[in-house]
């Protein structure tokens, strides 16, 4: 485990890494990270140059090709964190977080100079949640979804960084109506790689979770990470089933719409139905 | 009535003939579930992180002596008039235990669980001899009436519900047929009385031995194990060489953990413990006593950095906690050995690691299975760790290199990485008509993805351009 930084003052200036397919495919969960660390009073820096973490390259056995992009990550952030122009590095993603706080050391093990930088910036770098409730011991805004929400632990998140108190506690006091959902950390089947390499396992794992989902009648199901959150929206977008996947971020970020500012970014869906015929996901509204 | 899983066949379509039934992952989760919530219950009554530190010590203090260990454990069993045989593979354990049984003349074999025998295929040896080998643990017993291997390391039948037994029966054993666990229990229970009193040898595995001592410990709850150790004339224990513990000591500190990790037992029925064979004064017990300790990859494993998992104790608590398992049972594996443990033992066992090469990648790398390990074994890094050698070894399909190369080469170049992410914009948005419907389509080897789930197109304006139109608009610092 990691020895974490401990803070005197809580950092005014933090380093994110928003992670590859947030960039890409779910701006609005970087945008809504963005929004919970600036209520905060927060100053956000977003190094350009930053790119992917290289997990799926480790995570599939090979480290030869994820070891440049483990240096270019220290090549990008660690400028910042010696020149204190951030205090730390914050990233909405529990799996990218394990990669770069306790893989990337892994990688760089017979590499002195890049190790010493990466175990520098692994002291200070918090995912999300962790660096809201454990850090700056925030209170958030209230949150503003209809509809019932269930959490989903993700496995780096929960068995890796050993971070689940800090996201349920967001939500618990989030006003978000919270539901427990049986086998909440349990794997979604996801996992990378597996996914496609071994697609009906990871299928069958996911509607294992739907079944969970279901059960528990969330409309929306929250997480900490957008890989995960993909596969299960997958699922139930194909299926056609009511529930939405959802990043906490998001979740965490949606506001009255009275309170709408330029940083809101999650689209409230539509109030919940009561009939029992479920309802597509399409009707539900879309961002 | 055979199980719907050809262990022969490659391992995807093992997987496909394992999702496609039904009923199976029903069947399992509603099993392991329960075992793995009696496992709460009962270490719930102790301190369980201190039994696992402790078990944790003591597992690596005997595999770093384990040589010494070994020695002692054979001076033991010799001082106590049994006799030690040292087989370096299958093969060579296979013929010890064929030879001794040719020397004794045997005709029957009554053979209580054992993982070892399965692992080196000892009844398929000894049948090829022409020599009788009867299963007499009820759940072993079963899988030998349905001609199939275990697929579970301490519930072998765990895939199989009671109407698939009773069909069983009936079909086997002219039995009508009925859902009576007790009727089907008793039924059994007369058919291998008759086998153990009839029985010239009775062989075993070996759930901890104790060096100190040179006894075997074997853990039933049937009587089973009793029985095969005390009844035949002869009685041979088959034993890798990691399941020796220092003392007596350390054999009741495994005990405790192993029944509360399998079953959530306190204790078990019975736990037999053998020194040696029948003395002068004894009223019962086996003429001659042997010890079969086996090697079979397992030197192997602790000089290639994988000794950590021979500090298995073979619980099962990782399989009752893997969503994976779930999905394709033990027989998914193809394997002696299933679950997490098995996808790091098995491609290790193995003499060409390639053969078992879809194993490792057979696992999300949750970390329940760590979680669950009463001795703390990181399954999920052994896992990545195999991984590594596997590529490393040239064993993945060179399109996968080439496609990982290909990754890392863009994403450690910025420039690279911003115009790939354009293209694949470009290529997602086409693709979905230029909307923002999802893809239902991919093509290979993406379609892995779609063929039951959709994939969101890329964003229209991603995070980056988001981020630089703003600071633009609110002029602050990068």
């Amino acid at each position: 485990m990691q020895h974490k930084k401990q803070f005197e003052q809580p950092p005014r200036r933090v380093a994110l890494f928003v992670t590859c397919m947030v960039d890409m495919i779910y701006p609005q969960v970087g945008r809504a990270t963005v929004q919970l660390l600036e209520e905060q009073g927060v100053e956000v820096v977003f190094p350009e140059d930053q790119t992917c973490c290289g997990q799926p390259a480790f995570n599939s056995g090979y480290h030869d090709e994820a070891v440049p992009l483990a240096r270019h990550f220290v090549d990008v952030f660690h400028p910042l964190i010696a020149s204190g122009q951030a205090e730390a590095i914050v990233l909405p993603s529990g799996s990218c977080a394990t990669m770069t706080s306790h893989f990337h050391l892994e990688l760089l093990e017979n590499d002195p100079a890049y190790l010493k930088r990466s175990e520098e910036l692994a002291a200070v770098t918090f995912e999300l949640t962790e660096f809201l409730v454990d850090v700056l011991e925030a209170r958030l805004p209230e949150a503003q979804l209809p509809g019932k929400v269930a959490y989903h632990a993700c496995c780096h998140l929960l068995r890796e960084l050993r971070i689940d108190d800090q996201p349920r506690s967001l939500l618990a006091e989030s006003g978000l109506d919270m539901v427990d959902m049986t086998g909440s950390d349990e794997c979604c089947g996801f996992g990378g790689l597996f996914a496609v390499k071994n697609e009906p396992i990871s299928v069958a794992m996911g509607n294992a979770k739907l079944t969970s989902i279901e059960a528990c009648g969330a409309d929306h199901v929250v997480m900490c990470d957008v890989s995960c959150m993909t596969h299960l929206q997958g699922l139930l977008q194909r299926q056609d089933r009511r529930c939405r996947a959802m990043h906490i971020a998001e979740a965490l970020a949606s506001r009255h719409p009275q309170a709408n500012g330029e940083l809101n970014t999650a689209t409230p869906a539509k109030a919940p139905d009561t009939g029992d015929r479920p309802r597509r996901w399409q009707d539900v509204g879309t961002d | 009535m055979r199980s719907r899983i050809d262990i022969e066949a490659p391992f995807k379509t093992r997987v496909k003939q394992a999702v496609a039934d039904p009923q199976l992952a029903d069947t399992l989760t509603r099993a392991t579930l329960h075992l793995k919530e009696q496992k709460r219950l009962s270490l719930e009554e102790l301190e369980a992180q201190h039994l696992r530190d402790q078990m944790r010590q003591m597992k690596a203090y005997t595999l770093r002596n384990l040589p010494e260990l070994l020695e002692r454990f054979e001076h033991n069993v010799v001082m106590n008039g049994g006799q030690v045989h040292w087989a370096e593979d299958a093969d060579e354990a296979n013929r010890i235990i064929g030879e001794l049984a040719e020397r004794h003349d045997v005709r029957k074999v009554v053979k209580s669980k054992s993982m070892a025998t399965e692992e080196i295929h000892l009844n398929h040896h000894l049948e090829a001899k022409g020599i009788t080998c009867v299963e007499t643990d009820l759940g072993e017993y079963i899988i030998q009436l349905a001609a199939e291997i275990p697929s579970h390391i301490v519930a072998p039948v765990i895939h199989k519900r009671i109407d698939e037994i009773s069909e069983l029966f009936a079909d086997k054993l002219s039995m009508p047929r009925t859902l009576d666990p007790q009727a089907l229990c008793a039924r059994a229970r007369v058919e291998l009385r008759q086998e153990f009193l009839s029985a010239d040898m009775g062989i075993s595995g070996c759930n901890f031995a104790i060096a100190d001592t040179g006894t075997v410990c074997i853990v039933t709850n049937e009587g089973n194990g009793r029985m095969v150790s005390t009844l035949p004339r002869v009685y041979v224990a088959v034993m890798g060489i990691e399941k020796l513990v220092p003392t007596p000591q350390d054999a009741f500190l495994q005990y405790q953990s192993l029944t509360r990790s399998a079953t959530g037992q306190r204790v078990t029925v019975y736990l037999s413990m053998t020194s040696g064979p029948r003395r002068l004064e004894d009223v019962d017990g086996p003429e001659e006593f042997h010890v079969v300790l086996m090697d079979n990859g397992r030197s192997r494993m602790l000089a290639d950095g994988y000794g950590e998992s021979l500090m298995c104790i073979r619980c099962g608590a990782c399989l009752n906690v893997c969503p994976v398992y779930r999905q394709i049972s033990g027989h998914g594996y193809g394997n002696t050995y299933s679950g997490p443990i098995g996808a790091v033992i098995s491609p290790l066992l193995s003499e060409e690691m390639a053969l078992n090469k879809d194993l490792p990648y057979a696992s999300t790398l949750c970390g329940a299975c760590r979680d669950a390990c009463p001795v703390q074994i990181d399954l999920p890094k052994m896992l990545l760790n195999l991984r590594h050698d596997l590529v490393s070894g040239r064993n993945m399909p060179g399109a996968e290199r080439r496609a990982m190369q290909g990754f890392a080469g863009v994403a450690s170049r910025p420039a690279a990485y911003q115009s790939a992410a354009r293209v694949a914009r470009t290529g997602t948005r086409l693709l979905s008509g230029f909307g923002d419907r999802n893809l239902r389509r991919l093509p290979p080897p993406l379609h892995h993805w779609t063929r039951h789930r959709d994939f969101p197109p890329m964003a229209k304006q991603s995070f980056r351009e988001w981020w630089t139109k703003r600071s633009g608009t609110q002029g602050s610092a990068k």
